[in-house]
């Protein structure tokens, strides 16, 4: 990926800004130009709420380059509090405990790097909401 | 517009070509394809293709190719819509005949995909995807694909199982098919312990990467009169539709949208009914999509997809023949290409020359041709004219 | 030393990531002796950071946990800065990406610090200048490291991964503490150190104890309390650096503070040294259960060598601020243990051939 095209996401990859139609309310990350819904072309950026469910989810094995030591990690579909829906890796969490419906925060993590040489790549993942009482070993 | 028929197809077998360029390839299917058609000349050459710049560093495909078989000179172009870009130049080329503007159009897709290492492959295939916000994070597009499987098998509430009898079905098909990549049966065993890609989408559940060409001469009425030409085989209905590209802007993860309205524009233009189609070349680049695109192009009731599946509606000898070729999943899915490897599987058909694939009665076929994971789908309807 | 102007902390801030390697699976694999080990370092397991973490995902997460107890208008802030030894680059400040991750205003000064353990107090410290001397309202000071100890390394054991965060602004009924003083005490003390192009640091084994860690830390705090006219028992809490879990101890004892005074901001036995966020963590701790009008030693010490050393008083606002983020012990409890082979995949101490060219 090219220098400029990264910093151009910045704000979407790093605070999870999107555009909301402010006639309908429809909330959409990646941001578009025209609402899909209503066909309004009023849109604010905002950042977006940072908790949501997973709608569904896979582990992936067969993976792109830039995320071998990764592997295997879960990508899910992930229901934001707004309505929007977007796609992201699921982090800290054990394969097993991922279910559809699970309620899940957004954590700021290192998405990846090609070899030791280029940019770092930074973005949003999820992780399941922090709960009160601790992990079992 | 007037009618536009096609005149001749051909095909390479589908599997890993190293001893053939990108251009040598296709030169095989055009051949074909020529000969095929009482060697007339091609006014213009459309070609589909996805990968070619990433993978072969090679742009420019229509001169590239074109002067590869003595065309130079004509009108030519490339077209890429992802895995259905055969089937878009496909429409291109229908286009092209029907508005009377070319007589004579050769329409091709060519891809090789067995020349770089997997990983580069598997990045090159997931340009499909959203660059910035689905494989950005990682998500291959067999990932995207394992997101709606998981979706459609706890809304449904369809088994493992019962989506398996996919493949079992492609591979017992495939046997049957001289080009097919992988042309051989499978038992369900193998299926189900195959290992798992993204989950729960297991090997057995994707099409294999491999080398194809394939090409099909289209013509008008005046043209093929020329030939004369006994068996015909008509374009009776095309369709084109999109979807959105982020899979989080989709309405549902049950249906691709893009192939039910493709399907509704090209039934209406060939005046018929799901009911009247007689065999079917699908796009089944996972074994979800296959059961999906069942239930998107009528055949079946929404969620009934696998049932049906699994009591032998889609058999060779079923009510329906669907993928008599092996589909993308054993005949091969050389992306670019397999449009038009559709395209040429129901021509043979219609034409009553698909050998020991051949489905009794053959008058109406279809093909279904998807980009990404649907979000743009291509639908032609042949009819058999004596 | 003090500002003019009485200086304070908004918000606090840590973060630990989930991962433990427990210090007798090191010892298995290195052929030690556990229990030597374990009593001899005072340390069980040490946090580990996953394969998505570095020292800016780290310390965006302690700086908003900090913002989350701070309730500031982030337009006020002027100044964020980092200390660590385990930046993501060597040249492209961390403080530039934790500024865009929390979305903190363009007009601020910012930076990246080092003086090994010691930049996360540096970092608070250079805030309080800015602060105290009226060029900015609120700043942002941090400590974050992922540490790494060479395979086989007795550093092994403790190199571990945290941050701490902390806003700082005036003194006001809204600051849930404030600094009372601040000390500092440096030499040229080469008892740890790591060349450019070296993964891992060199160390000088025995000599980092009384000519490095306690000569700077004794130095500091008792020059910290004769300036402020203070005694061990006024305070209630003492955070010392802690490498391990017996020198704070030691240091401790040497300066007349008890067990029950470091007991609470003594996290190493439970999750390793975590460097520049050491003495920050451990402040961070005891300010998730101090009581106002309670008193705090803090003490760090960075190899090279120097100690900062601070006293800070609670203030009221702390109850109300207290559970506006999770708490270190909410971290510490969420733990997942790993063998060593995954500890070396994740920290990639071996090399991980992406693709095939």
């Amino acid at each position: 990926m090219s220098v400029p095209r990264y910093w151009r996401e910045i704000p979407h990859h790093f605070r999870l800004v999107g555009t909301v139609c402010k006639n309908c309310g429809e909330a959409f990350l990646p941001p578009v130009k025209k609402c899909q819904k209503c066909g309004s072309e009023d849109l604010e950026e905002k950042e977006f709420p940072r908790v949501g469910k997973v709608l569904t989810y896979s582990i992936v094995y067969a993976i792109p380059r830039g995320f071998k030591n990764q592997k295997p990690y879960p990508i899910a579909l992930i229901e934001l509090e707004n309505g929007a829906r977007i796609v992201a890796q699921l982090t800290d969490c054990d394969l097993t405990d991922i279910h559809t419906g699970m309620l899940v925060e957004a954590v700021f993590r290192r998405i990846t790097s090609y070899g030791e040489r280029g940019i770092i790549k930074y973005g949003y993942k999820f992780r399941p909401i922090m709960e009160e009482k601790p992990d079992q070993e | 517009m007037r009618k536009v028929y096609i005149s001749g197809v051909g095909m390479t077998k589908i599997g890993a070509h190293w001893n053939q360029s990108l251009r040598e390839l296709f030169a095989e299917a055009a051949k074909k394809a020529l000969d095929d058609s009482g060697n007339l000349t091609p006014e213009a050459l459309i070609v589909g293709n996805m990968s070619a710049g990433e993978l072969d560093n090679q742009a420019n495909l229509g001169a590239y190719l074109a002067s590869y078989i003595g065309l130079t000179g004509v009108a030519a172009f490339r077209v890429e819509n992802a895995c259905s870009s055969g089937g878009a130049a496909f429409h291109a080329g229908y286009l092209a005949v029907a508005s009377g503007i070319y007589d004579i159009v050769l329409v091709g897709g060519v891809e090789k995909l067995t020349e770089t290492p997997t990983a580069i492959t598997t990045a090159a295939l997931a340009e499909a995807a959203d660059q910035e916000y689905e494989a950005y994070f990682g998500a291959s597009f067999t990932t995207l694909n394992a997101l709606v499987m998981r979706k459609y098998m706890e809304h449904y509430n369809v088994p493992y199982e019962k989506i398996a009898n996919w493949p079992l079905l492609m591979h017992e098909n495939a046997a049957n098919n001289p080009y097919a990549q992988l042309p051989f049966k499978v038992s369900k065993e193998t299926i189900l312990k195959s290992p798992v890609i993204a989950d729960p989408i297991r090997l057995f559940d994707c099409s294999p990467t491999g080398d194809g060409a394939a090409a099909v001469l289209l013509i008008s009425e005046d043209k093929l009169n020329e030939i004369s030409m006994d068996d015909r085989v008509v374009v009776a209905g095309v369709g084109m539709a999109t979807d959105t590209l982020p899979l989080g802007h989709r309405e549902s993860l049950l249906t691709l949208n893009a192939s039910r309205i493709a399907a509704e524009k090209a039934y209406k233009m060939a005046k018929i009914t799901p009911k009247d189609v007689n065999v079917v070349e699908l796009h089944d680049a996972f074994s979800i999509l296959g059961i999906i695109s069942l239930e998107d192009l009528g055949f079946s009731k929404q969620g009934k997809g696998a049932s049906d599946l699994e009591n032998g509606k889609f058999s060779r000898d079923g009510e329906i023949a669907v993928n008599s070729s092996g589909g993308l999943k054993a005949r091969g899915h050389p992306v670019g290409a397999t449009g038009v490897y559709q395209i040429a599987e129901i021509t043979l058909q219609l034409k009553n020359a698909a050998e020991k694939m051949q489905v009794d009665n053959a008058e109406v076929g279809l093909a279904h041709n998807v980009g990404g994971l649907g979000s743009a789908v291509s639908v032609t309807i042949l009819k058999r004219e004596r | 030393m003090k500002p003019k102007e009485d200086v304070g902390i908004y918000g606090w801030g840590g973060y630990i990531p989930r991962y433990r390697i427990l210090s007798e699976e090191i010892a298995r694999i290195w052929g030690d002796d556990k229990n030597r080990i374990i009593s001899g370092l005072g340390i069980k397991e040490k946090a580990v950071a996953g394969p998505d973490e570095d020292t800016a995902t780290l310390a965006t997460e302690a700086t908003l946990n900090a913002l989350k107890r701070a309730n500031i208008d982030k337009s006020y802030v002027g100044a964020v800065l980092i200390g660590s030894e385990s930046p993501p680059y060597a040249v492209k400040a961390t403080a530039s990406t934790v500024a865009e991750a929390v979305g903190l205003p363009r007009h601020i000064i910012a930076a990246d610090l080092e003086f090994a353990c010691k930049a996360g107090t540096d970092a608070m410290i250079s805030v309080i200048g800015l602060v105290g001397s009226g060029m900015i309202k609120y700043g942002i000071g941090i400590g974050a490291d992922i540490a790494q100890g060479a395979p086989g390394d007795a550093l092994e054991y403790s190199a571990a991964a945290g941050a701490a965060a902390y806003v700082i602004g005036p003194k006001s009924k809204d600051t849930v503490a404030y600094f009372e003083g601040v000390t500092a005490y440096v030499t040229d003390t080469p008892d740890f150190w790591r060349r450019p192009r070296e993964k891992y640091p060199q160390h000088g084994e025995g000599f980092t104890g009384e000519p490095a860690y306690f000569r700077h830390i004794i130095s500091a705090a008792k020059t910290l309390m004769e300036d402020l006219g203070l005694k061990p028992n006024d305070f209630n809490y003492a955070v010392f650096h802690q490498p391990n879990g017996k020198f704070p101890r030691r240091a401790a004892k040497k300066l007349g503070f008890n067990e029950d005074q470091i007991k609470f901001g003594l996290l190493t036995p439970r999750i390793g040294n975590t460097y520049a966020a050491s003495t920050p963590l451990g402040l961070a701790a005891v300010l998730d259960m101090a009581k106002p009008g309670e008193r705090i030693l803090a003490v760090s010490f960075g190899s090279g060598a120097g100690s900062d050393a601070m006293s800070i008083l609670v203030q009221d606002a702390i109850e109300e601020k207290r559970n506006l983020a999770p708490l270190i012990e909410s971290y510490i409890k969420r733990r997942k243990v790993i063998d060593y082979g995954l500890y070396v995949k994740f920290r990639k101490k071996i090399d991980i051939i992406d693709y095939m060219e």
